[in-house]
């Protein structure tokens, strides 16, 4: 006979315990709360709110991918090529790693883009979020060279002559230029050793310390919280629990929304995963299904397209050493940010409508650059080049003059809706867009009217009919 | 200095390369799940190219599976000489040799339908042209003095080109047939068809899984996302 007093002990009195007994030793508890239950994010999150959580899956899955990959994958010159295909053809589902990993190392640079312009408009960088975009462009400079080393692992034509020329640049640099590159490719061209060294940095370094920058840009970020598409504090507005007013707990709700994004996405992911993984030579080139011969230089030799638009910058300058000064220029300057940008405001909804107007022609500008990296040099493609880059630069360095003087409209006390709907949007350009729109529309709208009102004086007609 | 004027030089200089100075590349109706026309290419693949190039990728066994092919015509049409169905389909020519007797090695062509597209091969194929100066007796309009030798002439006939001039310069307007072969010009386009299909798969056998995998898991993404979806909005609606 049991004591009648004792009630059963369930599993989750089990789970508690166990979480009790945990959390005496480790703070999980109060790590979940800081960074989940009890993170106030704003509540107005917009579309370009979903690309660091996407970053962070595309991330999840390049390292998943990648540790399969290198399971079957031979960092060997005379192996490599024919390694990267034994995983196609004998490896099980080695031809849907490979195409995961080669089209998420695309599809991290166009979510890391996305995310880059979303500070730009919202004004992300700005005070007190320096550091969070500094540890951003540090993640961007990382991925940068991840994608440069693996791209060099099939060991394919473009692999080998693409390191060739990127590594080269390196020599352009007076005195210690040519024995940097040297030291860099291990070898007086890029070879085996160049190879090995670049699997070795690939897999194990550069993902390490993209990692622990991922732990340092959340970091900051919980720290002074999430910017917003206003970009107002959303702290001056406390309840009287000190939760902001405009604020909502990351968890759940932004962890549903967020679950949405990463369906939406993935569903755009697979779509070229499985019917476009080439994506017609952008994502895989077609040289690359050559093996890497040193005797043999391609005609054309291009970069991956996410690297176009800083590689334009570099041939839009006519010595091969300026070129290397403004490619680095072009990144170095995208450090300084926080500190170029003088306006008061922080959103693009109440800086002056000539910044938007400025960031229009930057993103053409960076647009431009990109498409013209992709294409071989021709005299009318060096002047487009040219004034492009000229036009990136500027956005940068005529920033501190022409954001002090920006006429700013005044901020709202509290956050307003993530996205403006088309009619309540001001400025010459949505009239534009409305009218046309308006013209495209109504027609239908007429037409439907018509067949409507036919549709009933049929049924009018048939129903007298019956009637009489 | 140099560099910015050689640079400069070949962008003047690319254009009239670009649009004049290369062929027209014909398209070929491509169908990797046809698996008849693959069989077919494949066959025509073993007797008039195998000679010469290999296939390293792809094994026997690999498309006797992925086309259905029993063990008795894998023997019979396929596995010639002591060939095993685990190998891959070398070719008995050695590289040396290939060298001595053409000057280059033949490439394998594994992967040729991806790095140069099938249409590229279909039209190189078409574009042999009798040319006395040449070792072989013949030259191509996709790649001037080519080393391989015309080894479908039989089928094809024999083409010669039609001169042409322009400001002075001669150039090929076209190829002729001034001899029919044995097939027929429709019949001769099928049978390259029929290659050009087996070259597309065996440049990737994993395309058949991949194709009729893909419509499913976009299927469940996609019921994946409707559930999402509500399940954001059940969450969001006291959000105000």
């Amino acid at each position: 006979m049991g004591d009648p007093l004792k009630t059963k002990t369930t599993l989750a009195d089990c789970g508690n315990a166990l979480l009790t007994w945990v959390d005496e030793r480790l703070p999980v508890v109060k790590f979940w709360h800081d960074h989940a239950a009890k993170y106030y994010a704003p509540k107005n999150f917009n579309f370009f709110y979903f690309f660091g959580s996407l970053a962070l899956l595309v991330l999840i899955n390049q390292l998943v991918t990648g540790i399969f990959l290198a399971m079957a994958y031979k960092p060997d010159a005379e192996l490599a090529f024919d390694s990267v295909e034994m995983i196609m053809r004998d490896v099980h589902w080695g031809w849907l790693l490979r195409y995961l990993h080669s089209t998420g190392a695309s599809a991290f640079f166009i979510v890391i883009y996305l995310h880059m312009f979303r500070a730009l408009l919202y004004g992300s960088y700005k005070q007190p979020r320096e550091l969070i975009w500094l540890f951003g462009m540090v993640i961007f400079l990382l991925l940068m060279a991840e994608a440069f080393m693996g791209y060099l692992l099939p060991w394919g034509q473009m692999s080998y002559w693409g390191a060739q020329v990127i590594i080269s640049l390196f020599g352009a640099i007076p005195v210690i230029g040519e024995d940097l590159a040297l030291w860099i490719r291990g070898d007086y061209v890029v070879a085996d050793a160049t190879l090995n060294r670049f699997f070795a940095l690939h897999v194990v370094a550069i993902p390490i310390l993209l990692l622990l920058l991922v732990v340092l840009h959340l970091s900051a970020l919980h720290t002074v919280g999430s910017n917003n598409p206003d970009g107002i504090d959303i702290k001056k507005n406390k309840g009287w629990d000190g939760v902001p007013l405009d604020g909502i707990p990351f968890h759940p709700y932004y962890t549903v929304k967020d679950l949405f994004g990463a369906g939406v996405f993935l569903l755009l992911f697979a779509f070229v995963v499985f019917y476009l993984p080439e994506m017609g030579g952008l994502f895989l080139e077609p040289p690359n299904f050559e093996p890497a011969d040193p005797l043999k230089t391609p005609e054309h030799i291009a970069p991956v397209w996410y690297f176009t638009p800083f590689y334009s910058i570099l041939r839009a300058v006519p010595s091969k050493f300026g070129g290397v000064i403004a490619m680095g220029a072009s990144i170095v300057v995208l450090f300084l940010l926080p500190w170029l940008d003088r306006c008061r405001v922080r959103s693009i909804r109440y800086r002056s409508p000539v910044y938007a107007v400025i960031l229009g022609l930057f993103v053409l500008s960076f647009i431009g650059l990109g498409i013209l990296g992709t294409k071989p040099v021709s005299p009318v493609n060096t002047i487009l080049v040219r004034i492009f880059s000229v036009l990136y630069f500027g956005f940068f360095l005529l920033m501190p003059w022409y954001s002090a003087k920006e006429k700013t409209q005044p901020e709202p006390d509290r956050l307003t809706p993530g996205s403006i709907p088309l009619a309540a949007r001001q400025g010459k350009h949505w009239d534009l867009i409305r009218s046309l729109l308006h013209k495209v529309l109504d027609p239908v709208a007429a037409g439907t009217l018509k067949v409507e009102a036919k549709v009933e004086a049929e049924l009018g007609r048939l129903l007298g009919k019956d009637k009489s | 200095m140099k560099t910015f004027l050689l640079v400069l030089l070949g962008a003047l200089t690319w254009p009239a390369f670009g649009s004049e100075g290369q062929p027209e590349i014909h398209s070929v109706d491509l169908d990797v799940f046809d698996h008849a026309s693959v069989r077919r290419g494949a066959e025509h693949y073993i007797h008039y190219c195998q000679g010469c190039h290999s296939l390293k990728h792809l094994r026997y066994s690999r498309l006797a599976k992925d086309y259905q092919i029993d063990d008795d015509t894998m023997k019979r049409e396929f596995l010639l000489g002591e060939r095993k169905m685990h190998e891959t389909l070398l070719s008995a020519m050695r590289p040396e040799d290939a060298e001595q007797w053409f000057g280059a090695p033949a490439p394998d062509l594994s992967l040729s339908a991806r790095a140069r597209g099938a249409d590229w091969i279909y039209t190189y194929l078409k574009s042999f042209y009798l040319d006395p100066s040449r070792p072989t007796g013949v030259n191509n309009l996709l790649v001037n003095n080519v080393a391989m030798p015309n080894v479908l002439a039989d089928f094809q006939g024999l083409q010669v080109p039609v001169i042409a001039h322009q400001g002075g310069m001669e150039y090929i307007e076209r190829l002729a047939l001034q001899q029919p072969g044995t097939m027929s010009p429709e019949a001769f386009d099928r049978a390259l068809q029929d290659l050009m299909n087996f070259l597309v798969y065996v440049s990737e056998p994993s395309q058949l899984q991949r194709l009729k995998l893909g419509k499913y898991v976009l299927g469940f993404l996609l019921l994946l996302t409707v559930l999402l979806y509500f399940l954001k909005k059940e969450y969001w609606k006291d959000v105000h």
